[in-house]
């Protein structure tokens, strides 16, 4: 005789429901960086925000002030030319980092003996610490022991030391050199993951088409390239666009506040001056140029039509 | 990391005093005839101190801690920091409210968050009265509305450092005592191949140390007693005229140096004369034995005070420290006990002397310590902390002096007209300009 089974049907409770929701293990995911988003960059976003409205000193809560501290920075001739340091340097250092970069990249994709050591060995200005990399150019540039000035003494081509970080000029592209020998191997290195990600078999079909290579590169490699490019370049520009030690290891500044970029400005207002408002208010003056300049990839360089050649 | 990227020294307390301690054991707290100060129970302190230029004041510094340790069993550890450093380092603390103890800070920083520091009046009078009255300029810089904010530390003059053979060369016999000879002598000397040398650049200490004295000799100043700007003047043209002369005399590169350009061309040989604190000469003595070449160069160093302007008498700006004690510690009294026994006799005696020439007495009845006769060149670090004059002269010291400073607004004056992207007129308007936004006029 068989016994009629009793199938005993189990509501799942509330927490397991809850364990097995993609949602709420998403969410539970998502906290610890979004807490970490929260403390360690809204926070002092907004906090550095809130102080450019006021005349807060070191020492001394401020009140609220409105504009006042923008008011005085739009009349303050050394806070434009800062603006323009910043630029200046940021659009030079990264035209130059971006077509070094990709050259070095396009050599270094090729076949050539000892491929990975050159590989290694291009990384190393990104992997020394930017500090050590400054006190070395601070040498290199010295006006009295600067080892070119040296050089180019000893090879007869010129007559006396070259004022590298004394003259408005020098300095500036002096400046803007290192920077660009320290960026390069991040845009190259990364500019080469994204070569080697575009499929030879179209290398190969273009070559069967008569393509030269010039061809090969501007109708395949560059369209293919354009999305890494994109990020990398955005990138770049973040980080030289905030620049600091390395123009605050070579000149302060200097020659008078010739090479002042908006970080360090804001740094000697804010830290050294005690003007935490209005060093605050230098910063945040970065935020427009630093959207700008996202958006500009985002929205720019991304878009399909500019990646197959089309204009808009 | 912290340990790697810092300098810790920890001192601590030795089991059995030390033949220097000998007198203190049994005394839980230190105790000094007039003032006494008990240390909390449990107390530990940190200070925070700017890196040693000559490394015997660390040396004699951390000694006279580890006597204060035996003597009181307070622990004490002593960090260091680039003195450039310093100042973020103490407004962060002043600000956020947590950090060392103590710290040794620069020129206007007591100024900047009164509010924030230890009241040490009590001790202030007491040493002064006990060692013959604080010198005027370092007290200023320590002092406000009649109270110590912190106790002036030391001052760490700036002086000419010369090669006497190639002074004697260009002709002179002995170096200039005015500004008019000196200019004369440093035509004399580029003449000769050994060109001067001083900081345009944003060194903050002897950019600003060249800068106070141009202005300042001619009769200039930043600001007037009430503390409006007056930098616009006659004054200060004929200071800027002069560094333009002046500057045509100098090695190329100036207007790029930072603090430590001048010192190594001087010792590389290149050039014949900067100003500079005592480390300069300190560095070629220390070194040699080592080297021939520096030996040969610190037997022709000669050391000599800024030659006088037109406004007939010394004046310059000098660097000078001042120990705060953050009012946020936790144990008050023992950080005052601590600063009261590192001032006192014998301990502050030892640290000048160590220091030797670097650190200048801010308490008078330490101006005839033996290390000013020990070596004839230290003769003109002796009276620094007599001479000196307060930053934002003639005006109040506070955030807009320490401001107008820490934006380099006399450096950038002097460097944009002797350089000559602007002329003096020019110069000194921008000068103005920048000055008044911090003055807010």
């Amino acid at each position: 005789m068989a016994v009629p089974s009793v199938a005993v049907q189990r509501h799942p409770s509330m927490l397991s429901r809850l364990a097995e929701s993609r949602n709420t293990l998403g969410l539970g995911f998502m906290l610890p960086a979004a807490a970490l988003l929260l403390v360690f960059l809204t926070y002092p976003l907004g906090l550095g925000v809130w102080l450019g409205f006021t005349d807060t000193r070191i020492g001394r809560p401020g009140i609220y002030i409105g504009v006042e501290n923008y008011e005085y920075l739009w009349s303050d001739s050394v806070f434009w030319l800062s603006v323009f340091n910043t630029v200046l340097y940021t659009v030079s250092a990264s035209i130059l980092k971006f077509v070094l970069g990709l050259w070095l990249a396009l050599i270094l994709n090729e076949k050539l003996p000892f491929k990975s050591f050159f590989r290694a060995v291009v990384l190393l200005p990104w992997v020394v610490p930017t500090v050590l990399s400054a006190i070395a150019f601070w040498w290199i540039y010295d006006s009295q022991f600067s080892i070119l000035s040296w050089a180019l003494q000893q090879m007869g081509l010129i007559d006396h030391r070259i004022n590298f970080l004394g003259d408005p000029t020098n300095a500036r592209a002096s400046v803007i050199a290192a920077n660009v020998w320290r960026g390069i191997p991040f845009v190259a290195i990364t500019l080469l993951a994204g070569l080697q990600t575009i499929p030879q078999s179209l290398y190969e079909a273009a070559t069967l088409d008569g393509a030269s290579r010039w061809q090969l590169f501007r109708h395949v490699t560059l369209p293919l390239l354009t999305p890494i490019i994109a990020i990398t370049m955005t990138f770049s520009v973040l980080f030289t666009f905030t620049d600091f030690q390395l123009i605050y290891v070579l000149t302060r500044g200097g020659p008078v506040n010739a090479t002042h970029l908006m970080a360090t400005l804001s740094f000697q207002r804010g830290i050294a001056g005690g003007q935490l408002g209005e060093g605050a208010a230098i910063a945040v003056a970065m935020i427009p140029f630093l959207l700008a300049a996202i958006l500009f990839s985002y929205f720019g360089l991304q878009r399909r039509r500019w990646q197959q050649g089309g204009g808009d | 990391m912290k340990f790697t990227r810092r300098d810790v020294i920890r001192t601590t307390a030795g089991a059995a005093a030390g033949a220097l301690g000998s007198r203190f054991v049994g005394s839980s707290a230190f105790a000094q005839e007039g003032l006494t100060y008990k240390p909390e129970e449990g107390a530990k302190l940190r200070l925070l101190r700017w890196s040693p230029f000559v490394q015997g004041d660390e040396d004699q510094w951390l000694k006279n801690t580890k006597r204060f340790t035996e003597a009181t069993g307070v622990e004490v550890r002593v960090d260091k920091e680039s003195w450039e450093d310093i100042r973020p380092k103490a407004a962060v603390a002043a600000n956020v409210g947590s950090g060392p103890d103590l710290m040794f800070v620069w020129f206007d920083d007591p100024h900047q968050y009164p509010d924030k520091l230890l009241d040490v009046t009590e001790l202030g009078d007491y040493l002064g009265k006990k060692y013959g009255g604080w010198h005027d300029g370092p007290k200023q810089y320590a002092t406000r509305e009649g109270k110590f904010l912190g106790l002036p530390l030391a001052t760490i003059g700036n002086a000419i450092v010369y090669r006497e053979s190639w002074v004697k060369e260009a002709g002179f016999s002995e170096f200039p005592k005015d500004t008019a000879g000196f200019l004369e002598l440093c035509k004399a000397l580029k003449a000769k191949g050994h060109p001067a040398g001083f900081t345009h650049g944003h060194g903050v200490g002897d950019g600003n140390n060249y800068a106070h004295w141009l202005l300042w000799s001619h009769g200039g100043q930043m600001v007037d007693e009430a503390g409006k700007v007056t930098i616009n003047s006659p004054e200060t043209l004929k200071a800027i005229q002069y560094a333009q002369e002046l500057y045509k005399t100098f090695i190329p590169g100036t207007e790029s140096w930072l603090d430590v350009n001048n010192n190594r061309a001087f010792l590389a040989g290149e050039i014949s004369v900067i100003a500079n604190g005592i480390s300069a000469y300190n560095t070629a003595k220390v070194n040699k034995d080592n080297d021939p070449k520096l030996a040969e160069i610190a037997k022709d160093i000669r050391t000599t005070n800024l030659p006088i302007g037109p406004v007939g008498k010394s004046v310059e700006l000098f660097q000078v420290t001042t120990a705060v004690i953050f009012n946020y510690t936790p144990y008050p009294n023992a950080a005052k006990a601590y600063l009261q026994f590192m001032f006192e006799d014998p301990q502050m005696s030892d640290w000048i002397t160590s220091s030797a020439g670097y650190c200048c007495q801010t308490l008078k009845a330490f101006d005839n310590n033996p290390v000013w006769k020990a070596d004839p060149n230290n003769a003109a670090y002796a009276k620094a902390s007599a001479t000196l004059r307060p930053n934002g002269y003639a005006g109040p010291l506070g955030y807009a002096s320490a401001a107008t400073m820490a934006d380099y607004v006399l450096v950038d004056m002097f460097a944009k007209a002797v350089t000559g992207q602007a002329t003096p007129q020019e110069a000194m308007e921008e000068a103005e300009k920048r000055a008044n936004r911090y003055y807010r006029v």
